[in-house]
């Protein structure tokens, strides 16, 4: 192993290399910050630029490009409230309220470092537990990640303090309500689409989440302008681009990184769970390890909050290559298009790439870590730049905002009908946000709701129509024990708190 | 039962449930999937009951939150603006192209929001979403529909 690692530093620290890995995260920065264009366009962006390079430099490039993206994705989340991918919709729940409180610049840090350190634990589990945690991934059957969805929406506890659970929940049913409009996966009966050709599709992602998060965000921002109690506070730019973590904030993060590290990188070593399930678990399991003081600050501003889903997110990002470099099975979108690039390359990724190729299969590796720690030294001197879109006055960033949201539906689907159900979803969230429904379990609901459906399906029929396989099998029962446990936790907590 | 605006919301949640679970029933399904274990139909059914549970509780339950908003402080007026604005530009950009009416819109926007400072409010718009474009269909390479500059023979 210890070769395989100098293969592929030796490939990865050339001057052509590392010059990629730069031009990448600066690129791929750029493009993560637009809405609507997440990792997985980055890369299908670069495809016919890497083919101009040997295999080893084209993967170099795209690693770059992927970790650059994934950090601006962070940003417009922490920055504008508009996470552009379902991965950093989490990572928004306390960014942007930092950000609010002028603390735009510590945010992002603190999601850069985090970042850094989400991948750095990961690439180590990389290179220690990658073949092994291949044959536990194919393990997995459908009843499991039924039970796995069902756990990552017990994250909505995470959002139900102060009596909110209620509202949560019925947040819950609402984003699955719009995840069920359109074609049935299996039997292509459309569904909720009422004779409407523009719904056969389904509702997308970042239509939804453009709509609840930035539109409805920029909407609430006009519509309390003259609220005395949320004027918003007036920072100077030094404390809005202050990138200075204190020891305090330090001590915290020590404690969050390496359990995020280790739930992102298992749920991402799962095919199909990926970077959006990772974040909302981390975020949801470090609400409920913290003090209860810490917990208070959930949802306000949380350096924890902000930690650990930026931790998860980026380990999960590594966990998703074992399935790709293993077993040749991508366990996510962005993964399925860099399995696309290899196979371009002439490169069949499998168990037998390790052997075949060992310089491919180690620069990959060592390249995704080389990526992270030039995407840390660029991204970190800009941070005080970055955080200044923040002092953009409001009259300006308002219809930015709305022109950013409209351009990434526009984008995707060239459709008036997108942008009216985009405002239309917008206006419902700003009124639901003035009586306090929170969004998060709306869009985390949303994601989650077609793979829920999938493998529920798949379990019902495999069962005939027997709910018994919740308790059939060992691991299914395992989470399914876990996820009563958390909640039931959360009552007596709150329970106890009351009394 | 105290009737608050929560309360009012759970209803129109539970009377959309409602109407959500009778649309599920009418999905209509193939004739050798209708007695199977898992159709179409299944999950939203599922979905329906839970939307009527939850919204039920809520309205019975007594809500020791009360959200009170009050209206008086807020700017209806102006959101009202922002959003027909928001509708127009939906409504034109594909036919007078995405350039022009997002220029417009941003220019708009500025001024309903109090702006007066037209140079840059200027710069902010045309140019900016000049810059914009090139970036996107020129650098990325990504279509961006355009009748308008087509018709002037800007874009190819």
């Amino acid at each position: 192993m210890i070769e395989g690692i100098l293969i592929g530093l030796t490939t990865a620290l050339t001057f052509q290399n590392i010059l990629m890995v730069m031009v990448g995260c600066f690129f791929g920065t750029i493009i993560g910050m637009l809405p609507g264009l997440g990792p997985m366009t980055a890369i299908a962006l670069m495809i016919p630029i890497t083919y101009g390079f040997d295999p080893a430099t084209g993967l170099i490039l795209m690693a770059g490009v992927y970790y650059g993206a994934v950090f601006g994705g962070s940003t417009s989340s922490i920055l504008l409230n508009a996470p552009g991918v379902p991965g950093t919709v989490a990572t928004s729940f306390d960014g942007y309220p930092m950000a609010q409180q002028g603390k735009a610049g510590k945010a992002l840090a603190i999601a850069a470092w985090s970042s850094f350190a989400g991948g750095t634990l990961s690439a180590i589990y990389l290179l220690f537990m990658a073949p092994s945690l291949s044959k536990v991934s194919l393990s997995f059957r459908s009843p499991d990640y039924f039970a796995l969805m069902i756990l990552g929406l017990t994250a909505i506890a995470a959002f139900s303090s102060k009596g909110q659970f209620l509202k949560a929940m019925m947040m819950v049913v609402l984003g699955l309500m719009l995840a069920s409009v359109g074609q049935d996966s299996l039997s292509d009966i459309t569904r909720f689409t009422f004779n409407n050709m523009n719904l056969t599709d389904g509702i997308s992602f970042v239509l939804v989440v453009m709509a609840t998060f930035a539109m409805s965000e920029a909407l609430t921002i006009i519509l309390k302008r003259n609220d005395p109690t949320s004027a918003a506070k007036q920072v100077s730019l030094t404390e809005l681009g202050s990138i200075k973590i204190n020891k305090e904030e330090r001590t915290k993060m020590y404690k969050t990184i390496p359990r995020s590290s280790v739930i992102g990188f298992l749920i991402g070593v799962l095919p199909g769970a990926g970077a959006t399930i990772a974040s909302f678990l981390a975020y949801g399991m470090e609400r409920n390890v913290v003090s209860d003081e810490e917990k208070e600050k959930f949802g306000k501003g949380s350096v924890n909050g902000l930690s650990a889903p930026e931790t998860a997110n980026n380990a999960a990002c590594s966990g998703s290559f074992v399935p790709m470099l293993t077993l040749g099975i991508p366990g996510s979108g962005t993964t399925a298009v860099m399995l696309g690039a290899l196979l371009g390359f002439g490169v069949q990724p499998g168990p037998r790439l390790y052997m075949t190729n060992p310089e491919i299969f180690w620069s990959i590796i060592m390249s995704m870590y080389i990526g992270m720690v030039i995407l840390l030294i660029l991204n970190l001197p800009l941070i005080p730049y970055i955080a200044r879109i923040l002092a953009v006055p409001k009259n300006y960033l308002i219809p930015l905002i709305l022109f950013f949201s409209v351009t990434g539906i526009y984008v995707m689907s060239f459709n008036n009908f997108d942008i009216y159900l985009m405002i239309g979803i917008a206006v419902v969230a700003t009124f639901l946000r003035l009586y306090d429904f929170p969004m998060p379990p709306l869009i985390l609901a949303f994601v989650l709701g077609g793979l829920m459906e999938e493998n529920l399906r798949r379990s019902l029929l495999l069962s005939n129509g027997s709910w018994e396989f919740l308790w059939d099998r060992t691991l299914t029962a395992c989470i399914l024990v876990t996820t009563i446990l958390i909640v039931v936790w959360h009552i007596y907590k709150t329970f106890k708190k009351k009394n | 039962m105290n009737i608050n605006t929560t309360k009012i919301i759970s209803l129109l949640f539970f009377i959309f449930s409602a109407f959500y679970l009778y649309t599920a029933y009418q999905i209509q399904v193939f004739a050798f999937d209708e007695n199977a274990p898992f159709n179409a139909r299944t999950f939203p059914i599922y979905l329906g009951y839970a939307g009527l549970f939850f919204s039920g509780l809520k309205l019975i339950l007594p809500d020791p939150n009360n959200i009170k908003v009050d209206h008086k402080n807020l700017e209806y007026k102006k959101t009202g603006i922002l959003i027909l604005i928001a509708i127009i530009y939906g409504a034109t950009i594909l036919k007078v192209g995405y350039f022009l009416t997002t220029s417009l819109f941003l220019f708009a926007s500025y001024y309903f929001l109090g702006e007066r400072r037209w140079i840059l409010m200027f710069l902010l718009s045309f140019p900016f979403v000049a810059a914009f474009m090139y970036l996107l269909h020129g650098i990325l390479d990504i279509y961006l529909r355009d009748p308008f500059l087509q018709s002037i023979g800007v874009m190819g």
